[in-house]
Parts: structure tokens; C-alpha cells; sequence
């Protein structure tokens, strides 16, 4: 018989003491100084440039979309200030093909862990009339849906036969694979299927084919917080100098993203380039030494495959040789495309690659809330929970609010 | 081939879609309702029947199928009593009796069932309500998940309160803290501890009796923010009205554990379910008043929360300010949420 304790009052007491919150989330007033800092500091930028001068920043993490969405920090900027979410969905970006070998696989009975995001993640080209690994499990596939890699670890030692993690993440997420296979924590059944993608040169690709493509030029980046927690500040400093942008690492709070907005103008307005970190409270300059080295030597950095968009210079991590009996790639002699075999694995009709690297809004693709919508999603960034069109659907992004 | 999703049974836009098109649209308009009255035409929290002199019978029916059964703060007989005294009461009724049906699996407990209708029974008792008639059932073991208990509350009104007649101008009031029933459920189904949080179901008579007789024309619409919590409910309404509903979240109330485990379980507040919250518009001229008067009933946390505005732009929207003063919509939930939560 199911029974309860009552009610615990000090608990209560002791949960209301969230003094980072207070500081960066439930602080109105220190919002409204920030916002009066940037309007002034936008001012001074419009008097040298003229009225005309516009500024886009983007941010390179599902969530920052969410903060800025939900809290409606885009509201709270001048119009010459436009905020744009750019690649920053691990789920979003993850090629076709991988969702492909994972299909096939549960299909024939090896039992596939997968996060919640990707499981209706839908694949190009269908396998055997399956899409998704969702479809797939409906199918009679061997699909498991876990809540970490640790959960799939400890239901593989149990199953005892043949099975396979879907490792999606960004730098983020690496180490929690990394360092189990270095210290071969991983069960001898269980084997990796990486896509896993660094966000450094992904952004770089980005804002480069805004140039390419002329479209408005991204002049700041507001860098991952988390990911720069494993990284440090250094490689967005490479970035930033490459560029001749600046770069702020932004918390995740309203007030993290308003403060990084304003060091960004700051910073524009004395023409410094380089990294600052607005996220001090968790990023150092040179990472998370012992992560790092854990994925150096689990992982190898190579050109990879990013969904919609193709291959990206030393882009993604690769399972080492020496790890190689974890690598379902080598295990089950997956195919893996090389630039030349590469083909595009955009869905017909969506805009997700545009939006994923900033060059539309989701608002611009015919599909958004029009067949594409969180309960029935059709392309990637709708999928996901960190995808902006899904985070734009379920937080009412789309209207463009000004106080 | 499309098939039922628990997203259908989320209380949210998916759910309003599904009973338009399999249901609603397939009724004819003279008997979406009974003559006079008020039924799924303008689905509200119940239907009305009028039985002359002014008066109207107040007909509510629920089902539920929450998992626990047993939950900090109550059990699935007294949610199911107390959801539909209080769907009766949203719409301005004084509930005098009830149905239920009760459908148990095979190698159900008799202890344990004793358990929920002892607390079916103490609501009624202590609301002065009759059970009136019922129906029990039982299905094969592994055919429902323990328990499934349906409700249907009957009231009278003299003043019925018909979500229709919302208005610009109108403050939007909430009784007490939200998503307290659902941020609890949530954190039992992930097997998280709940030392910190309790169910807040309990009967709104003790609110709306004493509000009704002191303010009989303030209140123009009431609800209460059971599944797809607050966002949902201010969201029909301002569909409903086509008016524009603007809340400030940081007066809504919301117990920090509530945030904490919201914001852990990646769920916004705003959509988790209430079960002893009701949301009032009222007047603007005596809504201080009301609100004082509310607080003096023992709602201490009630709170005006925002109102009601007529704009061209933003009709049948909800903009909410955030606590860093930022707009935003605020959409309705989508996708499930918390399933079998009430």
C-alpha cells in the first residue's frame, strides 16, 4: 500500500532560498537597468552608423532560444538589435543516416537506447515503410527510450545481448560516453553509434554562409554556456578572432542572456574582438581538464555530416581504434558517406537546414503550425524540445511582441 | 493510419481538435443543447438545463484515471468528487447530488477500494451532497490499470456563470497557488520524492458559496485550471471572447517546490493541473474588493493576476510579462503533458 509523509515545511523553507534565481531570474529591476544600458549603448552605435545600423547576434544553444523565448527577451531590445538561434540542436543536426542504421537494426532485434528527442526523429529514406525509431518500436522493433546513457548502460548489463546507444550531443553531452569507454565501464554487448558534433566549427560554418550567401552578415556570438563548461572560453576565442566578431559565453537565465547582450554592444562599440564569459559561475578559460581528456582519448575529431547541411571540418568525434569493439559502425559494418557519397537529407519542403543555421525564421517555412506542429512534427527542429521551431510553437515565439 | 496519442488526452489543443472533429461536428446544433440552456454548443465547465423561475439544473460529468491512485494530499475518489462539485461550482451551481461509476480490475484490493469510498464518501458528507445513483463494474485482470472512477455532479443555479460573457476591462483572479496536483503527480510518475510537494484537490464551496452571495453580478467567468492548468483555461477564454488575456507572471502564485520540479521535469508551470483553484473574471470596478474578500475566506495567496483587454492585433491571445519584464504568448500545452493525471 502506497503511503506518503506529511507535508515537511523546512523543505519548503529551504527551497526558497534560490539566490541565483533572485539574482537572474525573478530580477526586474536589474532587468530594466540592463535594457536602459543597451538602448544607450545601441544609441551611441546608431549616432556613429546611422538610424539603418542593424546588429544580429546568434546563439549556438537550444536553450538560450528557449530563455529568450520565454521570457521574452527579444521584446525588450531595440529594433536595430536582432537576436537569431543558429545551430544549437544536437537532435536537429543529426544526419539521416544514423537514424537509418538505428531503424534497421532495432528492426532485425538489436535492442537500440535512444533519448526521447530522437525517438520520432524522422529519417529520408524509410526502412522497410519505418521513418522513425517511434514507427519502428510500433513496427515490432527492439526500441528502448532512456532518460540517460547511464539507464541504457544498466538495462544493457541486464538484457546481456546485442545492443546499441544512439549518441547524440554536443561537447556537452561527450564526456558522459567518453569517460565510461575509457574506463570500459560499457558492457561488452553494448555498442555506440556517435553523432556526436562540436559547436565551435559549426558556428564558424554558419556565419560564414550568411557571407556566402549574402545575407546579413552575424556580428556576436552568444556562445554556449554548457558546452564552454567542457570546452573552456578558448576555442570561441579562436573563433571570434577568425571572425572579427566578439563572442560573450551567456548563462541561461533572462538576465545572463540580457547581460551578454549588452557586453556584446560593449564590446562593438570599442571594436574588441575575442571572448568574454558573461557565464562565470561555471566557465573557465580552459575547460573541464579531466572531460576533455577523457574524450581525447576515447574520441578522435573528423570531418563530419551535419543534417541538411553536409560535411563541416573536424566537426564530429569518431570512436578510436582502440575502443573500436564499442563501435557499432566496425561492429555491424554500417556504411559511413565520405564527402563525395554524401547526399543531401533535407525533408521535401522544410526549411529546417535555413532555420538551423539562422537564414530564416521558422515563421518563413510554409510547413510551421500548417502541418508541422509539436504534437505531429514533420522536420527535425520541430521534433526536438530544443529545436526553435518547436521551441517558437510551444512558447508563442512566432509574434513579434515590443513593450 | 491515424490513431489516438495520449496527446489527444492531454486536455490541450489536441483534445479541443479531436471533439470538434469526431464529436462535436457530428451532432446536430439543436441538440448540442437542451432548449434555453447551455451544453456543447459553448462547451463550458457544465451544461445548464433551465427548469423555470430563473432557475437552471447544473450538469457536470468526469471521468479519471490517475496513476497513483493514492497521492499526497488525496486519493482518485476524492479527486473525482471533488473535480465534479467543483465543475458544478465554476458555473455558478450549488451541487446537491452525485453519480459515479466505478470500473475495477480483476484482484482489486476490497481493502484498498474501501480506502476511495470512504474518501468519495467523507467530500459528499462533508458538502451536504447525496449520492444518488452509480454503476460498478469490473473488468479481467490487465484490461484497465487498477481503477477508472466517473462523476456526475447536478447543482442549481439561479445565476449561472457562462465563460461567454467575459468582457475587456475584466481582472483576472486566481484563488491560491497553481499546479500544485500536477507538479505532484508528475514527480510521483518519474519515482521522484515528494516530501515537498502535496495535491491541492479539495471542494471550492467553502470559495464560491459565500462569493456568490456577496457579489451575485461581479464574477462574469470562473473555471477551474484543472488539465492543461492555467495556460489552457485563459486561452479558451480568450478564444472564446476573441479578446486579448494579458497576465503578469510574477503575480501568479506558485510555491517554489512547484517551480523547482516544473523547471526540473522540463514543464511549464503554468500548464500543470490544479485541483482546488478556481479562476475568476471579474469586474473591474469591485475586483480589489472581491479579491480582499476572497483572502478573508482563508485564500490567502489569492491574487489578481492580470485582465482582460479588447486589441485588434492580438485577438483570442494570451500575453503574459515575464518576470524580467519581457512579453511573450503564452500558447496553450501541447503534446502530452503529464498523462492520467486526474
Amino acid at each position: 500500500m502506497e503511503s506518503f509523509k506529511p507535508i515537511d515545511d523546512s523543505g519548503i523553507q529551504k527551497w526558497s532560498n534560490a539566490n541565483i534565481e533572485n539574482l537572474y531570474r525573478r530580477n526586474k529591476r536589474f532587468a530594466e537597468e540592463v535594457r536602459k544600458l543597451i538602448y544607450k549603448y545601441t544609441d551611441k552605435l546608431v549616432k556613429i552608423h546611422g538610424r539603418d545600423f542593424k546588429l544580429k547576434f546568434m546563439n549556438f544553444c537550444g536553450t538560450h532560444e528557449w530563455t529568450t523565448v520565454h521570457y521574452g527577451i527579444r521584446s525588450l531590445l531595440p529594433e536595430n538589435v536582432e537576436l537569431v538561434a543558429g545551430p544549437g540542436c544536437p537532435v536537429c543536426i543529426t544526419p539521416s543516416f544514423l537514424i537509418e542504421h538505428a531503424i534497421k537494426l532495432s528492426l532485425e532485434g538489436v535492442r537500440v537506447y535512444t533519448f526521447g528527442d530522437a525517438f520520432k526523429l524522422r529519417a529520408v529514406k524509410p526502412v522497410k515503410d519505418v521513418r522513425s525509431l517511434a514507427e519502428a518500436k510500433a513496427s515490432g522493433g527492439n526500441v528502448t527510450v532512456v532518460y540517460s546513457f547511464l539507464d541504457a548502460l544498466k538495462d544493457s548489463y541486464n538484457y546481456a545481448k546485442e545492443s546499441l546507444f544512439l549518441a547524440i550531443g554536443f561537447e556537452t553531452t561527450a564526456p558522459g560516453y567518453a569517460i565510461p569507454l575509457v574506463n570500459r565501464l560499457i558492457p561488452k554487448n553494448m555498442y555506440l553509434l556517435p553523432a556526436l558534433r562540436l559547436t565551435p566549427p559549426a558556428a564558424e560554418y554558419a556565419i560564414m554562409e550568411a557571407k556566402k550567401r549574402s545575407m546579413p552578415s552575424i556580428d556576436g556570438i552568444i556562445a554556449p554556456g554548457h558546452v564552454s563548461s567542457i570546452t573552456g572560453a578558448k576555442p570561441w576565442d579562436v573563433v571570434s578572432r577568425k571572425l572579427g566578431i566578439p563572442a560573450v559565453i551567456s548563462g541561461f537565465e533572462p538576465l545572463d542572456l540580457l547581460l551578454s547582450i549588452l557586453e556584446l554592444l560593449r564590446m562593438i562599440l570599442k571594436g574588441e574582438v575575442g571572448v568574454k564569459v558573461e557565464y562565470r559561475r561555471v566557465v573557465s578559460w580552459n575547460g573541464n581538464v579531466e572531460s576533455l581528456n577523457a574524450i581525447n582519448t576515447a574520441f578522435e575529431v573528423v570531418d563530419s555530416p551535419w543534417r541538411g547541411i553536409g560535411f563541416i571540418d573536424e566537426s564530429g568525434l569518431e570512436i578510436r581504434g582502440v575502443y573500436s569493439n564499442y563501435d557499432s559502425f566496425k561492429i555491424f559494418s554500417l556504411d559511413k558517406p565520405s564527402r563525395i557519397s554524401w547526399r543531401d537529407d533535407s525533408l521535401s519542403g522544410c526549411k529546417c537546414t535555413e532555420v538551423i543555421l539562422g537564414l530564416a525564421k521558422p515563421t518563413e517555412c510554409k510547413l510551421f503550425l500548417n502541418g508541422c506542429s509539436p504534437s505531429k512534427p514533420f522536420g527535425p527542429c520541430m521534433v526536438s524540445s530544443e529545436g526553435t521551431c518547436s521551441i517558437w510553437a510551444r512558447f508563442g515565439g512566432y509574434l513579434n511582441l515590443k513593450r | 493510419m491515424n490513431k489516438i496519442t495520449l496527446a489527444h488526452g492531454a486536455g490541450g489543443k489536441e483534445t479541443a481538435e479531436l471533439l470538434e472533429d469526431i464529436i462535436f461536428s457530428r451532432v446536430k446544433n439543436e441538440l448540442k443543447k437542451v432548449k434555453g440552456g447551455l451544453g456543447i454548443d459553448h462547451p463550458d465547465d457544465s451544461a445548464l438545463i433551465p427548469i423555470g423561475n430563473g432557475k437552471f439544473l447544473v450538469v457536470s460529468t468526469d471521468s479519471y484515471t490517475v496513476s497513483p491512485i493514492f497521492f499526497p494530499g488525496g486519493d482518485i475518489g476524492k479527486l473525482a468528487v471533488c473535480g465534479s462539485i467543483n465543475d458544478v461550482l465554476v458555473m455558478g451551481g450549488l451541487p446537491i447530488a452525485m453519480l459515479d461509476t466505478i470500473v475495477v480490475e480483476e484482484g482489486f484490493p476490497i481493502e484498498t477500494l474501501k480506502r476511495i469510498i470512504d474518501s468519495i464518501v467523507e467530500v459528499l458528507t462533508a458538502e451536504n451532497v447525496a449520492l444518488i445513483g452509480g454503476d460498478f463494474k469490473v473488468v479481467p485482470n490487465g484490461q484497465i490499470d487498477k481503477i477508472f472512477i466517473s462523476t456526475t455532479g447536478i447543482g442549481i443555479s439561479e445565476k449561472p456563470i457562462v465563460d461567454l460573457n467575459i468582457q475587456p476591462g475584466n481582472r483576472i483572479i486566481v484563488s491560491g497557488c497553481l499546479g500544485e496536483h500536477g507538479a505532484t503527480i508528475m514527480a510521483l510518475q518519474h519515482g521522484l520524492s515528494v516530501d515537498v510537494l502535496k495535491s491541492d484537490v479539495k471542494p471550492l464551496t467553502g470559495l464560491f458559496k459565500p462569493l456568490m452571495e456577496h457579489f451575485p453580478n461581479a464574477v462574469k467567468a470562473a473555471g477551474d485550471p484543472t488539465r492543461g492548468g492555467l495556460s489552457m483555461l485563459l486561452n479558451n477564454w480568450a478564444r472564446l471572447s476573441g479578446n486579448l488575456i494579458y497576465i503578469d507572471e510574477s503575480k501568479v502564485p506558485l510555491r517554489e517546490p512547484v517551480r523547482k520540479y516544473s523547471e526540473m521535469l522540463g514543464v511549464d508551470p503554468l500548464h500543470l493541473a490544479s485541483e482546488g483553484v478556481a479562476v475568476l473574471a471579474v469586474d473591474e470596478d469591485v475586483a480589489e474588493e472581491v479579491l480582499e474578500f476572497i483572502k478573508s475566506l482563508g485564500f490567502h495567496d489569492a491574487a489578481i493576476i492580470g485582465d482582460v483587454r479588447r486589441d485588434e492585433k492580438f485577438q483570442g491571445l494570451v500575453v503574459s510579462l515575464s518576470e524580467i519584464g519581457g512579453l511573450r504568448i503564452l500558447e496553450p500545452p501541447t503534446g502530452e503533458i503529464v498523462p492520467r493525471i486526474c
